[in-house]
């Protein structure tokens, strides 16, 4: 068993862009705690949040020009790391840094590489497009220090049979349990598939379909290691060809995840639900927000419960290896995938 | 600090050797700058020294560089007294001089043994396709260690300077040549790198873009043996030439304040009252100005070249 259960050379949602400004904000990912801030110049920039010196955070400092100044004895550090103000000297002690993280603006989200800055790769930042904003529409959230293993979240959007005691009101429907699916891999993703063919639809698609009559619903989910999920979701009139390829006559939505481990049990969730029908409505985009997260009242109010309850009970009886059912083959690849990351950086 | 052997060693030149180094369980990641604290045996005591980690081998051993220096202060020369199966302690890998990733330009300074820190560098900065160039000095061409291992990795972009045959770095033209994002990393002796410093500074270049390491052991005049006079405690001590002053003094019982014990902290700084001979300052804490002012020394790595210095000390 690994000793922490994500890969550090891997790029992590740590904010949406419109968190970061030109103010200090601190967040812990990996167990690391981060301070972020926007330069002058528009780029964000990711520091160790502790001085050099004495370890006090530097979030609780000031941010001075495009530089942090440490709030307790006033060392300055720039953008990328290095000392600039050492008090009561003339010179700076050479070793004096702090560490800087690379950092990417993508797709709304900023992402923030934990692991050997050398290695730092923009181009395997993973796919998440459709939080751009521009085909999709879609407003999401953040659950910020949900405490579960990130890979708990991972499983649950794997295995989208639990929709059906979950979530029963909503989009649970008995086709899932009876319905059987698809799973294939690739070297960093795990896809599960499945159809259900001219079924009735569940309140929340019928609502959305707005016609009467037996519907054809999808579900297939992408997971790209380690972190990311989306889900191409879905419904159409059976016999208008959407198990062909043509959705035109059906209502197309997407869930989206973006995670970062905080902690080994504790992780932030970058949620979106997106789509393409609709888009223009801004009063849809909010109800389908707040169908999502409402004060406890959404369905992914219900997940967090799940998880955090999971949680807990996984650190007060800890038991390896779960037991595992057919249901969970997309989970289970998931999980191979970040294993095998995990085991190829402490190989190299 | 955790048990080790060496498995390899290997004459680099007439007064630098090559030691490989295997610990149980390996030595986990290292990044390039990082260095290894080893236990030493010093006139029969333990102490610790610091070596710049050249690189790991496949089989995940570590491959360090070690000069013996005549005045040693007993490092180099109980490194030296190491073969094939030795058992030794090491701690670490540590890194006070990681590179900066991502900079459109890199300049590696070398001086002598100050080699092994920027052997590393090079190597990483040329697997990563980064624009850089080596500048090696020696005192002659037969002193360059790790030459063709270099010429091998890093090609055209290496330039060497054998100060017998009158080749010095031109600092001001070199980095009147970089690119302004460009950082200098140098490791070498103390005048090499003060020549550096002042250069870097002339050409309006921020001063934390200039990056050192420094290893404490040179200075500008040789190590020889001095006295410390502290009149406070009404005490002389000699200091011979394989002691450091801060050694000495606490070896006399004198109770005095210090840190890194490398020349950069500052905490280890005296008060010079005078001084029969000059003060040689070798750290890197104060300034050039603070040092023509000779008010204080870092007693750690600096020393006198003369007969005498008169100190004084914090009271209690």
């Amino acid at each position: 068993m690994p000793e922490t259960p994500y890969p550090l050379n891997s790029w992590y949602p740590i904010a949406w862009t419109h968190e970061i400004g030109r103010a200090l904000f601190a967040r812990k990912i990996c167990d690391r705690d981060i301070v972020l801030y926007r330069r002058a110049d528009g780029e964000v920039a990711a520091l160790e949040d502790a001085c050099w010196h004495r370890l006090l955070p530097l979030s609780l400092g000031r941010l001075i020009g495009d530089q942090v100044m440490c709030g307790y004895h006033g060392l300055v550090f720039n953008s990328a790391g290095r000392c600039t103000f050492m008090p009561a000297q003339k010179t700076i002690n050479p070793s004096a840094c702090v560490r800087a993280y690379p950092v990417v603006e993508r797709h709304r989200l900023v992402w923030v590489w934990p692991g050997d800055p050398a290695l730092a790769d923009p181009s395997i930042l993973p796919d998440f497009h459709w939080n751009d904003g521009a085909d999709w529409k879609g407003e999401g959230g953040t659950f910020v220090g949900l405490k579960c293993d990130y890979r708990l979240v991972v499983d649950n959007l794997m295995d989208l049979t639990h929709e059906t005691y979950v979530h029963s009101e909503s989009i649970g429907h008995d086709a899932i349990l009876d319905t059987p699916f698809d799973v294939t891999h690739g070297e960093r993703t795990a896809t599960l598939s499945r159809w259900m063919i001219g079924i009735e639809a569940p309140p929340f698609w019928a609502q959305q379909l707005g016609r009467p009559g037996p519907v054809d619903r999808w579900q297939i989910v992408t997971f790209q290691a380690p972190n990311v999920v989306v889900g191409d979701v879905g419904v159409a009139p059976t016999g208008t060809g959407a198990p062909e390829g043509d959705r035109a006559q059906g209502v197309n939505g997407a869930f989206l995840a973006a995670l970062a481990p905080e902690t080994a049990t504790s992780c932030h969730y970058f949620w979106n639900f997106v789509r393409t029908f609709r888009t223009d409505d801004a009063e849809l985009t909010r109800r389908l927000t707040v169908a999502h997260v409402n004060a406890g009242a959404g369905v992914y109010d219900q997940d967090h419960r799940v998880l955090e309850a999971q949680q807990r009970a996984i650190t007060a009886n800890p038991r390896q290896p779960f037991y595992n059912l057919n249901i969970d083959a997309g989970a289970l690849w998931a999980r191979r995938k970040i294993d095998l990351l995990i085991a190829a950086e402490r190989g190299a | 600090m955790s048990a080790a052997r060496i498995v390899a060693v290997r004459d680099l030149t007439e007064d630098i050797r090559l030691l490989e180094i295997l610990r149980e369980g390996g030595f986990g990641s290292s990044s390039p700058g990082a260095h290894l604290e080893v236990g030493v045996v010093v006139d029969g005591r333990a102490d610790t020294r610091a070596y710049s980690i050249l690189e790991a081998t496949p089989e995940g051993a570590v491959r360090i560089a070690v000069k013996r220096l005549k005045t040693s202060r007993g490092g180099s020369a109980y490194m030296g007294s190491l073969k094939p199966g030795d058992r030794l302690r090491v701690d670490g890998p540590r890194n006070h001089f990681p590179l900066t990733p991502g900079l459109p330009e890199y300049l590696l300074i070398a001086g002598g043994i100050g080699i092994t820190p920027i052997y590393a560098h090079a190597q990483a900065l040329a697997r990563a396709g980064a624009e850089f160039r080596v500048l090696y000095a020696a005192r002659s061409r037969a002193d360059l260690a790790l030459l063709e291992e270099l010429q091998a990795t890093v090609g055209e972009r290496l330039h060497t300077f054998a100060s017998d045959q009158g080749q010095r770095v031109d600092f001001a033209a070199e980095f009147a040549a970089l690119a302004p994002q460009a950082q200098a990393y140098v490791c070498g002796p103390i005048g090499m790198l003060e020549a550096a410093k002042r250069a870097w500074v002339a050409a309006a270049r921020p001063m934390h873009e200039l990056r050192f390491e420094t290893f404490g052991a040179s200075g500008h005049w040789p190590t020889c043996a001095f006295e410390a006079r502290i009149p406070r405690l009404g005490k002389t001590i000699a200091v011979p030439a394989t002691q450091t002053l801060l050694e000495a003094l606490e070896a006399a019982g004198v109770e005095a304040m210090s840190d890194c014990r490398k020349g950069e902290c500052g905490l280890c700084a005296l008060p010079i009252l005078a001084v029969d001979g000059v003060v040689d300052h070798r750290d890197v804490f104060f300034n050039d100005a603070e040092k023509a002012a000779g008010g204080k020394l870092c007693a750690c790595v600096s020393r006198v070249y003369g007969a005498s210095v008169t100190l004084d000390i914090a009271g209690r």
